[in-house]
């Protein structure tokens, strides 16, 4: 591999990495404040997705659809904690799972009714349609640049908002004692509903900005699911900078692993077994730290 | 003038297990009133009702005249009700500093005596350990971090449950020096402690419980002068 493909392919693991992050920082965030498993995780992602598409396909521009879609999802996240979520708090995390579980298969339903079971392309918006050259053959996608320079600045917006604002404080110490969070006058519950609706909007937005660069198809939420619950274990569960590590590192294994030729003893290791690298990267973490690289020791 | 906290007919029940028979309990402004009872006879209970945190079977709560018995706790904390509870309460996994600003606001007239530099003032020990994670504090620390949190919404009401509970004497004799600066400053409160000679010299008005009753109510002098009362219900 010269110096211009390796370039690409870091750029293009690092891109990866970012939008995996931007996924699964939203699952780990509900999961570790407020000990929701949410199986339909995935499912917000094909959502955006596919309000992406339809609705840049609607209005004509994608960039208008981008704040449409955020809305949109917002408030499906607030309805589904305000209908279901809010009233498994208290049970035990099988009634989530099965819940969740029961959401993936509503959505999948639903996708089919309004938008069918097509396979869908977006065009890549302007101005970002060009490509930078690197070197006298290879070029980069200004769009996917784009991708990871919002990926970083949302990553630094939700770094200040958990760590230095007031309301940051709120959402973790509600994690450590809700019952005196609210007895300091704060409506816990609002607050955990904005946090679910924050936390699907994550992922639906990395849906919708992502369209543009992978095609947009039915199963698109369950892949996504089981790399993102890979990413928030061997980043730590509830460790929004334990998933950005791991999820630049499963970018990197993954992208690097389909690329690269390896063998060992007569056996063509990589890239045909390339689709195992982050399972086992994330058995090699637990076998080192059981509790993730950021996580609290259990 | 209305009561700040007016409870009435208080039944409160854990499950089958009836735990509050009927209790009335009322707060004047700036009153300050100690509540004692044995181990397990209702004293917590009785708050969380109060607070909230626990929802009475029946009877009611007022908060100003208000009737707060279905409210959510943090209506009834923005109604001016501040909560130190049993067994402190702070949130480890932040820093001594955001304890104390997460919550902090003006009270629910407006009023803002209780401002981050006078709470540190009052507890040096919290300016030199504002850095420190919260669960890096010894116990009187994060007593007086759960104290100093709770003025920082400015109630007009504060209700200590045990606030020195498990404490040396020294650092118990500052959390005194405290909750009188408190009273001083205006705020009611409600005390509950097992420290007789204490709670009687500082609340105006005694309460104590047996089994989920009141069994006696009255001026703090009177209970003082009786060492009757004290034997039976307290065992002191
Ligand atoms: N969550 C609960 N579930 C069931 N029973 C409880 C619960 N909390 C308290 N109790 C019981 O209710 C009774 C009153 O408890 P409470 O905590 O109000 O007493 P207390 O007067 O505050 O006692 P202490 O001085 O030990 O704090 C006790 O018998 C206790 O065992
Ligand atoms: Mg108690």
């Amino acid at each position: 591999m010269d110096l211009g493909s390796f370039l690409v392919q870091l750029l293009n693991a690092v891109q990866y990495g970012l939008l995996l992050f931007l996924i699964a920082s939203g699952l780990t965030l509900v999961f570790g404040i407020m000990g929701v498993i949410n199986l339909a995780h995935g499912s917000f992602y094909m959502i955006g997705a596919y309000l992406a598409w339809s609705l840049a396909g609607k209005i004509g521009s994608f960039w208008f659809a981008l704040p449409v879609g955020v809305l949109l999802t917002v408030a499906l996240g607030m309805l589904i904690e305000w209908l279901l979520i809010a009233r498994l708090y208290a049970r035990d995390h099988l009634y989530q799972v099965l819940l969740t579980y029961g959401l993936i298969l509503a959505f999948e339903e639903l996708r089919g009714m309004i938008w069918g079971n097509d396979v869908h392309g977006i065009p890549v918006p302007a101005p970002f349609t060009g490509s930078i050259p690197l070197t006298e053959t290879l070029a980069y996608p200004v769009y996917r640049l784009w991708i990871s320079a919002v990926v970083l600045a949302l990553a630094v917006a939700m770094y200040l908002l958990i760590q230095r604002t007031r309301l940051g404080m709120m959402i973790r110490a509600g994690a450590s004692n809700r019952e005196m969070v609210q007895s300091l006058g704060i409506n816990i519950r609002m607050l955990y509903r904005f946090v679910f609706a924050f936390g699907v909007a994550l992922a639906a937005f990395a849906g919708m900005i992502s369209a543009p660069v992978s095609s947009v198809f039915p199963g698109m939420g369950g892949q996504v699911l089981i790399v993102s619950f890979v990413v928030v274990v061997i980043g730590g569960i509830g460790s929004v900078k334990g998933a950005l590590v791991a999820a630049i590192l499963i970018g990197l294994v993954d992208t690097f692993g389909k690329v690269t030729t390896l063998e060992l003893g007569g056996l063509r290791v990589l890239p045909d077994l390339a689709g195992m690298a982050m399972y086992l990267l994330m058995a090699g973490v637990l076998l080192w730290r059981p509790e993730g690289i950021f996580g609290k020791r259990l | 003038m209305t009561s700040l906290i007016e409870a009435r007919g208080i039944h409160t029940y854990y499950g089958a297990s009836h735990i509050l028979h009927g209790v009335d309990l009322a707060l004047a402004p700036g009153e300050t009133l100690g509540l004692m009872g044995r181990n397990g006879m209702g004293k917590s209970t009785l708050l969380k009702s109060i607070l909230g945190l626990v929802r009475p079977r029946s009877g009611t709560v007022r908060v100003k005249g208000a009737d707060m018995t279905r409210s959510a706790p943090h209506r009834i904390a923005l109604a001016g009700v501040a909560y130190v509870p049993e067994g402190r309460g702070i949130f480890p996994n932040l820093s001594v500093h955001e304890n104390l600003v997460m919550a902090a606001r003006a009270g629910a007239r407006g009023q803002r005596d209780w401002t981050l530099e006078r709470v540190l003032a009052a507890f040096p020990r919290l300016r030199e350990r504002i850095g420190h994670g919260g669960g890096q504090l010894s116990g009187g620390e994060q007593q007086m971090l759960t104290i100093g949190r709770a003025l920082l919404t400015n109630p007009d009401v504060l209700i200590l449950d045990e606030a020195t509970e498990g404490l040396a004497p020294l650092v118990s004799r500052e959390i005194w020096r405290i909750v009188r600066e408190i009273k001083a400053s205006g705020i009611a409160t409600i005390i509950v402690d097992k420290n007789f000679r204490a709670v009687t010299a500082i609340a105006d008005r005694a309460m104590i419980l047996v089994k989920g009753s009141v069994v006696f109510e009255g001026p703090s002098e009177r209970l003082r002068g009786d060492p009757s009362i004290r034997e039976r219900y307290l065992g002191v």
